[in-house]
């Protein structure tokens, strides 16, 4: 099946997928979208090189929603990916096809994600693949094309923890003197290895089971992912039932935010110094206006527009700085429950990988309410992790783990114990 | 403190004037067909996000990032960046070493 948008000639070394928002040196990147078409970047994106320097080769750029703006994979300008277990369904999305990729690979192969809202988690649970997103700031996003600015990750999507671990010790290593770091939000991890947290023991360690979250899972979901947390006892873990109160508002106050910084975000392609173009002539406004209505695909516009009007003098107070509160509220929700475990465990996604003909039928609003799951942590800027824990027919269900800021660690710990059992 | 402003008929304001004025500043052409479609759309995905407005905020301060982060300034001095040629390598559109645009007056 297809996974990928441009394919690379495979040198020697591990071999890489890279989600194609992330710049590639001389490689064709162009976030999914029509206006990047032909883009080739004259530098490779930190997270891209640091992988380089530790052995990966990259073999390919992969498919995904336009500019992640998604969670089937199926805003595509390049191609829907197809789920390697079922080909009527998705891979999730929007990293839906490195996902795909790394679940239908039978060679060992890493993937680099990337998660706005949920991005890496969400395509990682439909496609039984490990994902990993970190504590916002803890990789670089120099050379990541930006969706929501105050949210974007980059994080590896891997068949192991452990390789999960290895990838994101590689990514986050402290090679580079600050100045010459172009991301200001870059928060320095002083060389963590990540994959000390492999094969250990969780005994002690306690883990909060969210009762909104179990709440908004459908039932087969649900079932899998309670015998999970059986197991996760069994290992000697403490579970603790736990309530985050502000799930329900998270969702509206992601969206609000992520689309208004979309909007200020995508204003920067208009059609002149890369990417799709046209041949300049007439007046400013009606160029841009021009390539950008034919670059765009529609969530694009419909996220763009939505994120314009959320900003606009007499909605903004009652859209964006209601939501930017909101957020405040949902960050508290968590540093609470952090008093009291170690780590969150809850389902990934409410269900499992859905049906092309059932994507069709939603409408905009009830695609976004998917992403109820996953959107909290993404607001928060939380470390967490998807891994595959049981499955509904043939279908994976992926099992969401959520430590507090910088404590990459313990999902580690958890989820690779998890893994080995 | 910031007073938030509730507009009860914001739904109602929603029609497809906004819509094209929304488009307009956002400098994206859209047709009439999508121009219904996403008057429709955001009918519906702002009636669902309403539930905001049960959220007492007050005195509560809003977050604009995901980590808090101590802000450290640099040194103000000239550093390697992209060179002329790999700036322009992407663009057809360009004069004299220069990025060519469209008239702005």
């Amino acid at each position: 099946m297809s996974y990928l948008i441009t394919n690379v000639r495979a040198g020697k070394g591990i071999p890489l997928v890279v989600k194609d928002n992330i710049c590639t040196k001389g490689i064709q990147t162009t976030a999914g979208s029509k206006i990047l078409q032909g883009f080739i970047p004259t530098y490779d994106a930190t997270a891209v090189k640091q992988a380089k320097k530790a052995g990966c080769t990259i073999i390919g750029k992969a498919m995904m929603d336009e500019f992640g703006f998604g969670t089937f994979s199926t805003n595509c300008a390049y191609g829907v990916p197809k789920n390697p277990h079922d080909s009527l369904r998705s891979c999730g999305g929007s990293s839906g096809g490195v996902a795909g990729y790394v679940a239908d690979s039978k060679k060992r192969v890493l993937g680099l994600g990337q998660s706005t809202g949920g991005s890496i988690s969400c395509p990682s649970s439909f496609c039984g693949v490990v994902g990993l997103t970190p504590t916002y700031g803890v990789v670089s996003r120099y050379g990541l094309i930006d969706y929501a600015s105050s949210m974007d990750r980059i994080g590896p999507i891997t068949q192991t923890v452990k390789d999960a671990a290895w990838l994101l010790t590689k990514i986050t290593k402290d090679s580079y003197p600050s100045i010459d770091d172009l991301d200001s939000t870059y928060h320095r991890t002083k060389d963590r290895d990540y994959t000390q947290f492999c094969g250990k023991s969780i005994k002690g360690i306690t883990i909060g089971v969210p009762k909104e979250y179990m709440n908004k899972a459908s039932k087969p979901v649900r079932v899998e992912i309670e015998k999970a947390i059986v197991k996760l006892e069994k290992l000697g873990a403490k579970v603790l039932p736990i309530s985050l109160k502000y799930t329900d508002v998270a969702l509206p106050a992601y969206y609000i935010l992520a689309l208004s910084e979309a909007s200020t975000n995508l204003a920067k392609f208009c059609g002149m110094r890369y990417g799709l173009q046209g041949n300049i002539h007439g007046k400013f406004n009606d160029y841009f206006s021009k390539i950008r209505s034919t670059g765009f695909g529609e969530e694009a516009k419909r996220r763009i527009l939505l994120g314009t009007f959320a900003r606009m003098a007499g909605f903004k107070d009652e859209f964006y700085i209601k939501a930017a509160k909101v957020r405040t509220l949902v960050i508290y929700d968590f540093q609470q429950a952090f008093k009291k475990v170690d780590v969150i465990v809850a389902p990934t996604m409410p269900i499992i990988a859905p049906k092309f003909s059932e994507i069709v039928k939603m409408r905009p609003i009830d695609v976004y309410n998917i992403d109820t799951l996953t959107v909290p942590v993404s607001l928060a800027g939380l470390p967490h992790m998807s891994i595959p824990a049981g499955k509904v027919g043939k279908l994976p269900v992926g099992l969401h783990l959520i430590s507090n800021f910088l404590q990459e660690g313990k999902i580690i710990q958890v989820g690779d114990a998890f893994e080995r059992s | 403190m910031l007073v938030v402003r509730v507009h009860p008929q914001t739904l109602m304001k929603i029609n497809k004037e906004l819509v094209k004025k929304v488009a307009k500043i956002s400098r994206i052409s859209i047709t009439e067909k999508e121009v219904s479609r996403f008057a429709d759309d955001f009918k519906a995905i702002l009636r669902d996000f309403s539930k905001l407005k049960k959220i007492n905020t007050d005195c509560v301060k809003p977050t604009f990032s995901g980590f808090e982060l101590q802000n450290v300034m640099r040194d103000d001095r000239t550093k390697k960046c992209l060179s002329n040629e790999q700036a322009l390598s992407n663009t057809k559109n360009q004069e004299n070493g220069f990025f060519k645009g469209p008239k702005t007056i």
